[in-house]
């Protein structure tokens, strides 16, 4: 195999970057920005690298290294990509440079960069970590970065959001932390993949006792569950990803809250199978609560911003949906290893979808916040389309892409979703169906109030169209969601196997 | 009677008592003509000398067992005491050229030479008549001294006040001796041990014991006898006062533990009655030095009440002298002697310069003179016990003895606790001296520097320098008492 | 090895150096700091990890009462010898700048760091507690003369509760050494004296030289002569006290209290966990709410030290390491955070409170400082990477293995110091970057430059707390063979529940 440690250049080129920016201390402006963009994009070139040597079929992570690191509590920094990761490192890949691109214009270009080239290579250490004590590193350090670009960079409450948005992603991950404390007592190991074994064959519930494992399962699941966001734990998220600037709210939408369902899947579900099935009941309520009340939260926004932001707890939501009805069927008679298998890849390509279509609405909104002067709500604009109509023509393709159009990727990943779950959870998917639906009016106001009718608000005068950086953002973006949207199996072709296996330990035999 | 035996047994009394007429005839026939400071120097020389000399045939009796019939004995607490009460002595001559002037510098030296002389006779008596009469020496030469700045009311009522709780106190002793002889028919303390061995228990024994006790009492300044030494402390003259806090405490408290342990000690069997009466006072003490303390403003006022408290911890030391010897008891009070000699010589100095009366007629030391600053530190931090000064040697081998003693339900142990839980509050008022000294600012209008004159200097750095050594190498100082 | 005992040796006589250098002390200070860390570090060089104290020196002090000069040492003592080198360095680094009577500062100085590596190095009860108290007095007239706020009261409060401490473990250790009948001080004689005292004995001994410890660890309740004290002590003496001062309490605990008295430790062991979570939870809700930046740092450090007291506590091979850890990790942290506030803020802006400071633009201004604060406050917090890290997750560990409920209750208490952390940093130095505050407006701040010395002292923490971080092993190596030694051994089993 590839003898170059292709996963920790990737991890670490970013940061490599950052260092690099960091003492470029009378670089202009320019140069900073540019420095910035090449460093973030080593992760698009790399991945490239890493696509070309991926073997799908194989359900193992790929690329391992494993090195012995703190002998004293056996930690190894071991680094592995299976399809899920993989898919993400491409999303960050593609995210990261169009996240600095969209906010190309920002002050203090090189503390700007050096902030985001950090959080970027902590976003990738934390989908290709596999032993606990590092992928904790990555996510805890991710904080840091996203606390400053929000503090530094943001809006008028941008304090309180980034306060906000830390202390409760801390709050659940100190838990999270004492939970794998209390797995390493018992087990004396941090390897995802060992304490995989250990769930599996019922050792660690064996040594832990019912009511410990319940414990430690409910910490890790507050850890994550924070994150991703589940709800009720997500109003931190609004917030922070209204008040971040463009850049910072693309990434964190697009990249930062998949890490929350990263974990759930490759932490969560592989160590608590029991609990997370026992658990599925409650677990499915409270995704359908984000999914449709994040919906007719949107619907209620007047800051676009925060209507974006509440789309994301929506969309993040099927992912979360699909994965916890998936468990629930689990070992029941009625579960199919296709519904399972289509639930769980719409999962994945949810995460994916998501990411493009998110990171490109909050570049829209962003785009015209700066033409409007700061101001971005529903009704500051109108007509826009005609003001400025390729402009309009690309946002549209990540509205409706969004919204779910059949022929754009958003589709792809929402059918999968319901495909399974109606095979999985019929009344789940019932519910579901009342979040479409608010995304639908939410997205079609978003759409008519701006684009559409004359010309008003801030639109009513110059308006520029997309242009330069613009353009550079929003057009590989739409293109990406076209094609996907037409040959999905671009993609699916990497998970396809893997979430094959995953169903098939699940189905009785 | 061999008075060749008693002679060389009391060669350094002979040789103190020559030096004190020495001291006289040389001022006598020299001194009218020079001006105050020769005076002062000559006296003050001859008087150190004189005590050297004491304390080389001290040297040469070497611990010898008894003599003159057993009226002395010459063991090594008998060398210990003797050494210490020289030396304590020879450094409270050695600050007179640095105090405040007085008149009449040959009689000064003369009277401390006499006081001196009354210690080191303390310190071998063994027969209750000698004792006794040793401690008037002693007495009234310091009642003497207590007074003799006559320029000072407050010296002259100090005087009075010691003279007659004093002299109270002898009659008490007095009365409690004959009451002893009485019952035992003898004044030997040998004899009197073997006397009370064979008839335990009686009732005039206690009220005898507790005379003694008292008198004892009110010359260590235990509570509740400790009135006189506040008022004595502040109005005496320097030296004087810090003879009177030093040696006289050292020879004091052999002579208590000689004759309690060896002499009345096992007077009722295991757990002897008079231990209850000393631990009662010792208990007292350490609660009433201490706490009073606290309130006081006046230097020399909290240097009696942290006398009265270490008179506790001394009185503890004479619990359990007996079982462990009287080593740890000789060391802490020739410490706690050092400590107090150097606190009340550099009050002299500084009184010297101005006033020294309250606490913040310190302020600024450590600029005016870092010297008497750093020796006021270290005077004052063993007088607390923080090692590696000698002061915390001191309390750790007295507690460590209590505590051995019987542990906790004896009544040593208790007493053990009480006193390291007070030495908390102890620091307290050490640190507030050593604030003044250190941290505040010099008051306006003493801010000069203070010059310090060579022989008082140098007995204050000895001082410092012996508290340093024997609190780091107290091993050498307990063989010496052993 | 043999190059341990110097560490005191050179503190003193630096000492002595310094009050005749005068002016120049201060050069004589880093010299002696850099020497005796130096010293420190060849010693940790030529260490092999063994149980068991490795005997240094062992001559006969005080022959009367069986009293020995003994030094050792073990990779706990050695762990934070070298932590005392570290501290004393960046102390003197962070104090260049004392000027008034600068001969006795760095005099006091040094005699306080040779007492703590006195502490650290001996194997002797009796030589251990002449070191510990030769490091209280110091501390007295370093804070009463060159600190702060409050600075004698905050003074007289510290050197009380640590003395009134020392009485306690003195008066305890005397009364096992009495009762059990022992013939020496040395620790491993009153570990053999002290297993003949009945059960009840040892209960009340340990409570007292437990409790003597603890309170110079700042176990809550017994902690509130911390903040006054690191508020009022001047930055090198807070650097001190919260980085090396509060480690000889735990120290002593881990040292001294347990291996001596396991019986009485098993009795005690829940009350003193839960004053340890206690202290952990109420030290850090204080820090959240207060207005004084030095307060803020010096209730964190009652937090942080709960972490100790509770890796203690739990006694199990994981818990006590990550003990240790915490003691190395918190003694770096400690020690920058006051840097920062005390000399890097202070000192040129005059006001350490935050509602002040959060109208000088300070990230723009003092910008390294910022950089070096956000870095402390993330080790602070047990970010990843940094020191604090391995230590809370070790300590979890063993806390989760001795009582789950500790575990989690710590856990809230990560959680707690995240958020004051987190609040200490946004207020003091991001604080004008709201909108809403006019910055443009604001006089713009002329402030001295951090100058290189500081730099040099925050750089040199900063690695050492990375350096932790990212390879614990080069502690936990020396740390772990420690407690196999039979008096840890002992504890460890008595205490496990």
């Amino acid at each position: 195999m590839n003898k170059l440690p292709l996963l920790s250049l990737l991890v670490f080129a970013p940061w490599a970057g950052a260092a690099v920016l960091a003492s470029l201390r009378g670089a202009g402006l320019r140069a900073s920005r540019v420095v910035a963009l090449t460093s973030s994009l080593s992760t698009l070139v790399l991945a490239a690298l890493v696509l070309g040597s991926f073997e799908p079929a194989r359900t193992a992570p790929q690329f391992v290294e494993r090195h012995a690191w703190i002998a004293a509590l056996n930690v190894h920094y071991h680094l592995g990509l299976d399809g899920l990761s993989l898919v993400l490192v491409v999303l960050t890949g593609i995210i990261a440079p169009a996240a600095l691109l969209a906010s190309w214009s920002v002050g203090r270009p090189r503390l700007f960069g050096v902030l985001f080239l950090t959080l970027q290579g902590s976003a990738l250490g934390v989908f290709l970590a596999l032993d606990f004590v590092h992928w904790f590193l990555f996510w805890e350090l991710s904080l840091v970065p996203a606390f400053f670009l929000i503090k530094l960079w943001g809006g008028p409450g941008a304090t309180r959001a980034a306060y906000q948005f830390v202390i409760y992603t801390i709050g659940g991950s100190a838990f999270m932390l004492v939970g794998f404390a209390a797995m390493f007592a018992t087990t004396g190991s941090l390897d995802f993949q060992q304490l995989a074994q250990h769930g599996a064959d019922g050792s660690l519930a064996a040594k832990l006792g019912a009511g410990g494992m319940r414990l430690v399962f409910l910490g890790v699941l507050l850890g994550l569950a924070v994150k991703a966001p589940l709800w009720p734990l997500h109003t931190w998220q609004a917030p922070a990803y209204a008040e971040a600037p463009t850049g910072a709210s693309m990434f964190l939408s697009a990249v930062l809250a998949k890490m929350g369902v990263y974990g759930f899947l490759r932490i969560l579900w592989p160590i608590f199978p029991q609990q997370l099935h026992d658990a599925a009941p409650c677990l499915l309520a409270l995704a359908l609560g984000g999914i449709v009340l994040g919906a007719w939260a949107a619907l209620r926004q007047t800051d676009l911003k925060r209507m974006i932001a509440y789309s994301s707890l929506n969309h993040v939501g099927y992912c979360l949906l699909a994965l916890f009805a998936v468990t629930f069927a689990a070992g029941r008679p009625g579960l199919t290893g296709e519904a399972a298998t289509a639930a769980l890849a719409g999962t994945i390509l949810q995460m994916f979808n998501h990411g493009l279509s998110a990171a490109a609405l909050f570049c829209c909104v962003g785009v015209l916040e700066s033409r409007a002067g700061g101001r971005r709500g529903l009704h500051d604009f109108g007509g826009v389309r005609t003001a400025a109509p390729l402009f309009a023509g690309l946002c549209g393709v990540a509205l409706f892409s969004s919204l779910g159009l059949p022929g754009l990727n958003g589709f792809v990943g929402e059918f999968l979703i319901f495909r399974g779950v109606f095979g999985l959870s019929p009344a789940s998917a019932a519910v579901a169906c009342l979040g479409l639906l608010g995304t639908a009016m939410f997205l079609l106001t978003f759409w008519q109030r701006v684009f559409h009718g004359p010309r008003a608000g801030a639109a009513a005068g110059e308006f520029a169209d997309a242009r330069g950086t613009d353009l550079a953002v929003l057009v590989p973006l739409a293109a990406l969601m076209l094609a996907l949207g037409v040959a999905p199996h671009l993609l699916l072709q990497f998970i396809n196997p893997l979430v094959t296996a995953w169903a098939g330990h699940l189905v009785l035999p | 009677m061999n008075y060749g035996e008693l002679f060389r047994a009391l060669s350094p009394e002979a040789v103190l008592v020559a030096g004190a007429l020495l001291v006289l005839g040389v001022d006598l026939a020299l001194g009218r003509k020079k001006i105050a400071e020769a005076r002062w120097n000559a006296a003050a020389r001859t008087g150190i000398l004189s005590i050297g000399l004491a304390a080389c045939f001290t040297y040469a009796v070497g611990a010898s067992g008894t003599a003159f019939d057993g009226a002395l004995v010459l063991d090594s607490l008998t060398r210990a005491t003797r050494f210490a009460v020289l030396i304590l002595a020879g450094l409270s001559l050695a600050l007179l050229p640095g105090t405040v002037r007085l008149r009449h510098p040959a009689e000064f030296v003369a009277i401390v030479l006499f006081a001196t002389a009354g210690f080191t006779v303390m310190a071998a008596a063994q027969n209750l008549l000698v004792a006794f009469l040793a401690l008037e020496l002693a007495s009234l030469s310091l009642y003497v001294l207590a007074g003799f700045d006559k320029s000072r009311p407050e010296s002259a009522e100090a005087a009075l006040k010691y003279f007659l709780f004093g002299g109270v106190s002898a009659a008490f002793l007095l009365f409690g001796f004959s009451l002893i002889y009485g019952l035992t028919g003898s004044i030997e303390i040998p004899a009197i041990a073997r006397q009370i061995g064979h008839s335990p228990g009686s009732p005039l024994l206690v009220v005898a014991l507790v005379m003694v006790l008292a008198a004892f009492g009110f010359k260590a300044a235990a509570a509740p006898f400790h009135l006189w030494a506040p008022d004595v402390y502040q109005g005496a003259p320097a030296p004087a006062a810090a003879l009177i806090a030093s040696a006289s405490k050292v020879a004091g408290f052999t002579l208590f533990a000689r004759l309690l342990w060896s002499g009345v000690g096992d007077a009722t069997g295991q757990a002897p009655l008079w231990m209850l009466a000393v631990a009662i006072l010792a208990g007292a003490s350490l609660m009433l030095g201490n706490l009073v303390a606290l309130a006081q403003r006046n230097l020399r006022r909290l240097l009696a009440y942290s006398a009265i408290a270490h008179a506790g911890v001394m009185l503890l030391g004479v619990i359990t002298g007996g079982r462990f010897g009287p080593a740890a008891l000789i060391y802490y009070t020739f410490t706690y002697g050092l400590a107090t000699i150097g606190a009340f010589g550099v009050i002299a100095v500084v009184e010297r310069a101005g006033r020294c009366d309250t606490l913040e007629d310190l302020a600024g030391l450590h600029r005016r003179s870092p010297l008497l600053a750093g020796c006021l530190a270290v005077f004052v931090l063993s007088l607390a016990g923080i090692p590696p000064l000698a002061g915390f040697f001191g309390k750790f081998l007295l507690f460590s003895q209590a505590l051995r003693f019987g542990g906790l339900s004896g009544p040593a142990g208790g007493l053990a606790f009480l006193a390291i839980a007070l030495s908390a509050v102890a620091l307290y008022y050490y640190l507030l001296v050593l604030k003044q000294a250190y941290v505040a600012a010099p008051a306006a209008g003493c801010q000069d520097s203070i010059r310090v004159p060579a022989k008082p200097a140098l007995a204050l750095l000895l001082a410092a320098a012996l508290l340093i050594a024997l609190g780091v190498f107290p091993g050498s100082a307990l063989g010496l008492a052993t | 090895m043999s190059a341990l005992p110097f560490t005191i040796y050179v503190s003193f006589a630096g000492a002595l150096c310094a009050l005749a250098a005068g002016t120049r002390a201060r050069m004589v200070a880093l010299v002696t700091a850099v020497l005796g860390f130096g010293l420190a570090l060849v010693a940790a060089g030529a260490f092999s990890p063994s149980p068991g104290l490795q005997t240094l020196i062992n001559v006969s002090w005080v022959g009367e009462l069986g009293i020995r000069y003994h030094l050792a040492a073990d990779g706990i003592s050695l762990t934070l010898v070298v932590l005392t080198g570290l501290a004393a360095t960046a102390g003197v680094l962070f104090s260049w700048n004392v000027e008034e009577r600068a001969g006795e500062f760095f005099a006091l100085y040094l005699a306080l760091i040779g007492g703590v590596y006195g502490v650290f190095l001996s194997a002797d009860a009796f030589t251990l507690f002449v070191f510990y108290e030769i490091a209280i007095v110091p501390k007295y007239f370093l804070i009463a003369i060159w600190g702060s706020t409050n600075r004698e009261h905050g003074a007289m409060k510290l050197v009380l509760y640590s003395f009134a401490g020392s009485a306690l473990v003195l008066a305890g250790l005397l009364w096992a050494h009495a009762a059990g009948g022992a013939t020496g001080f040395g620790l491993g004689e009153l570990a053999v004296a002290a297993a003949r005292i009945p059960r009840e004995g040892q209960i009340a001994m340990f409570a007292l030289v437990f409790l003597g410890f603890a309170v110079l660890a700042g176990l809550f309740p017994f902690h509130t002569w911390a903040p006054t004290g690191h508020v009022a002590a001047p930055t090198a003496a807070s650097m001190l006290l919260a980085g090396v001062v509060m480690k000889l309490g735990a120290y002593g605990c881990l040292r001294v209290a347990l291996p001596l008295f396991p019986a009485g430790f098993a009795f005690w062991q829940q009350p003193i966990a839960w004053l340890a979570i206690a202290g952990i939870l109420y030290a850090g809700c204080v820090a959240l709410v207060q207005d004084d930046f030095k307060f803020v740092i010096g209730y964190s450090s009652v937090s942080h030290m709960g972490f100790v007291l509770l890796g203690i506590a739990a006694a199990n091979p994981e818990a006590v390491a990550g003990a240790v850890l915490q003691m190395f990790s918190h003694g770096v942290i400690a020690g920058l955070l006051f840097a920062v506030v005390g000399r890097m803020i202070y000192e040129r802006t005059h006001t350490r409170r935050l509602a002040d400071l959060r109208g000088m633009p300070l990230h723009r201004a003092l910008p390294f400082a910022a950089l070096v604060f956000v870095l402390a406050g993330l080790a602070s917090m047990g970010m990843p990477g940094f020191s604090g890290f391995p230590a809370e997750l070790a300590i979890l560990v063993g806390a989760w293995k001795s009582s789950p409920a500790w575990a989690l209750a710590a856990g809230a208490g990560v959680v707690v110091a995240a958020a004051f952390t987190l609040r200490a940093i946004q207020v003091s130095f991001f604080g004008t970057t709201d909108k809403s505050v006019a910055l443009r407006n604001a006089p713009v701040l002329h402030l001295e430059p951090i100058t290189l010395p500081e730099r040099a002292g925050a750089i040199v923490l900063v690695a050492a707390t990375a350096y932790v971080g990212l390879n614990p092993d080069a502690l936990l190596n020396w740390i772990m063979p420690a407690l196999q030694s039979p008096l840890m051994q002992a504890t460890l089993k008595g205490g496990t529940p």
